[in-house]
């Protein structure tokens, strides 16, 4: 049963050629043998997968049919799930235990879907190699000296491990595609409010976006038709209904027209992600669709404007950490200092970083030149995406300029760190559907993955045309692992 | 753009954190070349550009005015670092 999606998982589980509890075993032995190496999960829930199973088998006997009955499953740690704890990858929650599940947990295990545990990231989702956890650094399975990407780099790691069968993240400015590109696995971060974001641990509000890291573009489908939808408890969920993904996958593209951004095959991209992500589009082009260069001219000011929003939001959200009603508390003398303590040990140095980035351009005097400033950059981006669209169905980018960097090589630079989300971020501040798909290996060791970006609440499209190119392409990756 | 070390320790005040006089250095060097990159927004001409807040446009969205059961205290204050009672307790804020 290794490396296989969760669709052929389910298959095998409803013929009961394999039972739900044999399945959660594989995997709890699979991290026990090889998370010492790879460090994805900071809580594994052995017990809990276990009963959870063995219901699942029980279930499966009285002929229920849900989604993902019985199918082995890891959290990102900054999605609360009732009595076990999730930390953030931070001190300051680093004992944290919420009274209650988020939506998309809610809805995984109405689905039936058996929670392993909870997934290593940067410290509150804020980073982009997983090294800023206050725990450990996770490593790539690919290339344990290097990174899995990030934030999401636990759960797109566990995922290209095979220690779950699939895995939730969250992508504030690529957290999701990014570590799914380095590890060589499909990240999707939907429409902005097509998966409620209630209890998502907040870090920039207006551009969280929770979404599957999967083995399979299918797989992506599946769990975003029981993640997604709307729902009453966040305000920003998208109140229609959602299409059904996996029937969408079934559309044809032939004829379709996709834009290849001029402004991402540039200087900056390296001619390894380069050369991988041409011979994808060869493989378009025999699916019968039409490529074309388009442009998005304000792109290169996403990262500026990312840099000024993100930490705004952040700033704005991470104020609830002070030490009164949960989380850690360092002592002092009155209610400033014990404010200050707590936070000054509770928070790494990234966090640190972007709450006083957001703080200072929130702060009187600097609040037109700054947030409002790249507020209106936003609606520029956004027109850019909106006018590439009049001309095309779908945008390709890759989804990083370069494969999986050492640890350690970028830690000592923010700025060289941030720009590795460069093709990310835009999607972000639009509100956009993107996906990365692993499209090959760079120099035949390190994945590359390409994104598809589509308009606003055209997921299926890109889950679609995703869906083709990776039957078209038809590669088979698992790292060297054993 | 420059920024002086008072002003980092002005904002890290307002955002209730503090720094050692180490920390408080590289912090000022950092967030000094951050801006520098961001400064490059200004060679954008947005007049006329109204802000985006909200890339999905949504408007709020209401639901029914209803009274309905929240979480019971004693889960509510599982977490808390220190308690009494049904209080979480925290230092002496009024001075006698």
């Amino acid at each position: 049963m290794s490396f296989e999606s969760l669709l052929t998982l389910r298959e095998r589980l409803r013929r009961r050629e394999i039972s739900a509890e044999e399945l959660t075993r594989y995997y709890l032995e699979r991290i026990e043998r090889l998370d010492p190496r790879l460090r994805a999960y900071i809580t594994v829930t052995p017990d809990q997968a276990l009963s959870a199973a063995r219901e699942a088998d029980r279930r499966l006997a009285a002929g229920e049919d849900l989604p993902l009955l019985g199918l082995p499953v890891a959290i990102k740690d900054n999605i609360c799930t009732r009595g076990i704890r999730t930390t953030c990858a931070s001190k300051i929650l680093e004992n944290f235990v919420p009274p209650y599940d988020a939506t998309v947990v809610e809805r995984l295990k109405a689905a039936g879907a058996v929670l392993l545990g909870k997934t290593n990231l940067d410290e509150f989702a804020m980073g982009s190699s997983t090294e800023n956890s206050t725990f450990f650094p996770t490593r790539n399975p690919w290339d344990l000296e290097r990174v899995p990407g990030g934030s999401s780099g636990g759960s797109a790691a566990a995922v290209a491990a095979d220690l779950c069968a699939a895995s939730l993240g969250s992508d504030t400015g690529g957290s999701i595609r990014q570590p799914a590109s380095f590890c060589g696995v499909v990240g999707f971060k939907p429409t902005y409010g097509r998966v409620s974001r209630y209890g998502l641990v907040a870090f920039a509000s207006s551009l969280d976006q929770i979404g599957p890291l999967t083995r399979t573009v299918a797989d992506a489908a599946l769990v975003l038709q029981v993640i997604g939808g709307p729902d009453e408890r966040d305000s920003t969920s998208w109140p229609e209904p959602q299409p059904d993904y996996l029937e969408a996958l079934k559309a044809p593209v032939e004829g379709m027209k996709l834009g290849l951004v001029r402004e991402a095959f540039g200087e900056g991209l390296s001619e390894e992600v380069r050369s991988v992500v041409e011979e994808a589009f060869r493989a378009l082009k025999d699916l019968g669709c039409e490529l074309r260069e388009v442009s998005l001219p304000h792109m290169e000011y996403a990262l500026a404007a990312y840099y000024i929003i993100a930490p705004a939001e952040a700033s704005s959200n991470l104020a609830r950490y002070d030490g009164v009603k949960y989380g850690f508390r360092a002592e002092g003398r009155d209610l400033l200092e014990m404010y200050k303590k707590t936070r000054s040990e509770g928070f790494g140095p990234e966090v640190k970083r972007r709450i006083m980035l957001g703080t200072y351009a929130l702060s009187a005097g600097y609040y037109e030149a700054f947030y409002r400033k790249a507020s209106q950059v936003r609606t520029l981006i956004r027109r850019d995406f909106e006018v590439a669209f009049r001309e095309v169905d779908l945008l390709l980018l890759p989804a990083s300029p370069t494969p999986a960097f050492r640890l350690g090589e970028k830690t000592d630079d923010p700025l060289q760190m941030y720009l590795s989300d460069i093709y990310t971020i835009p999607v972000n501040l639009a509100g956009l559907p993107g996906l990365s798909l692993p499209v090959g290996l760079a120099e035949g060791k390190l994945p590359v993955g390409l994104q598809v970006i589509g308009p606003q609440l055209a997921d299926d499209r890109v889950l679609a045309l995703a869906h083709h190119l990776e039957r078209a392409l038809a590669l088979e990756l698992k790292p060297p692992l054993e | 753009m420059a920024i002086s070390k008072e002003e980092v320790q002005h904002v890290a005040h307002l955002a209730r954190l503090e720094f050692s006089e180490e920390d408080l250095e590289r912090f000022t060097r950092e967030l000094s070349s951050i801006l520098d990159y961001v400064a490059k927004l200004s060679e954008v001409d947005t007049s006329g550009v109204e802000p985006t807040y909200n890339a999905l446009r949504l408007t709020n969205r209401f639901r029914e005015d209803q009274t309905r059961s929240s979480f019971p205290p004693e889960e509510i204050l599982a977490n808390a670092p220190e308690r009494e009672g049904t209080s979480f307790v925290v230092p002496r804020v009024i001075r006698s």
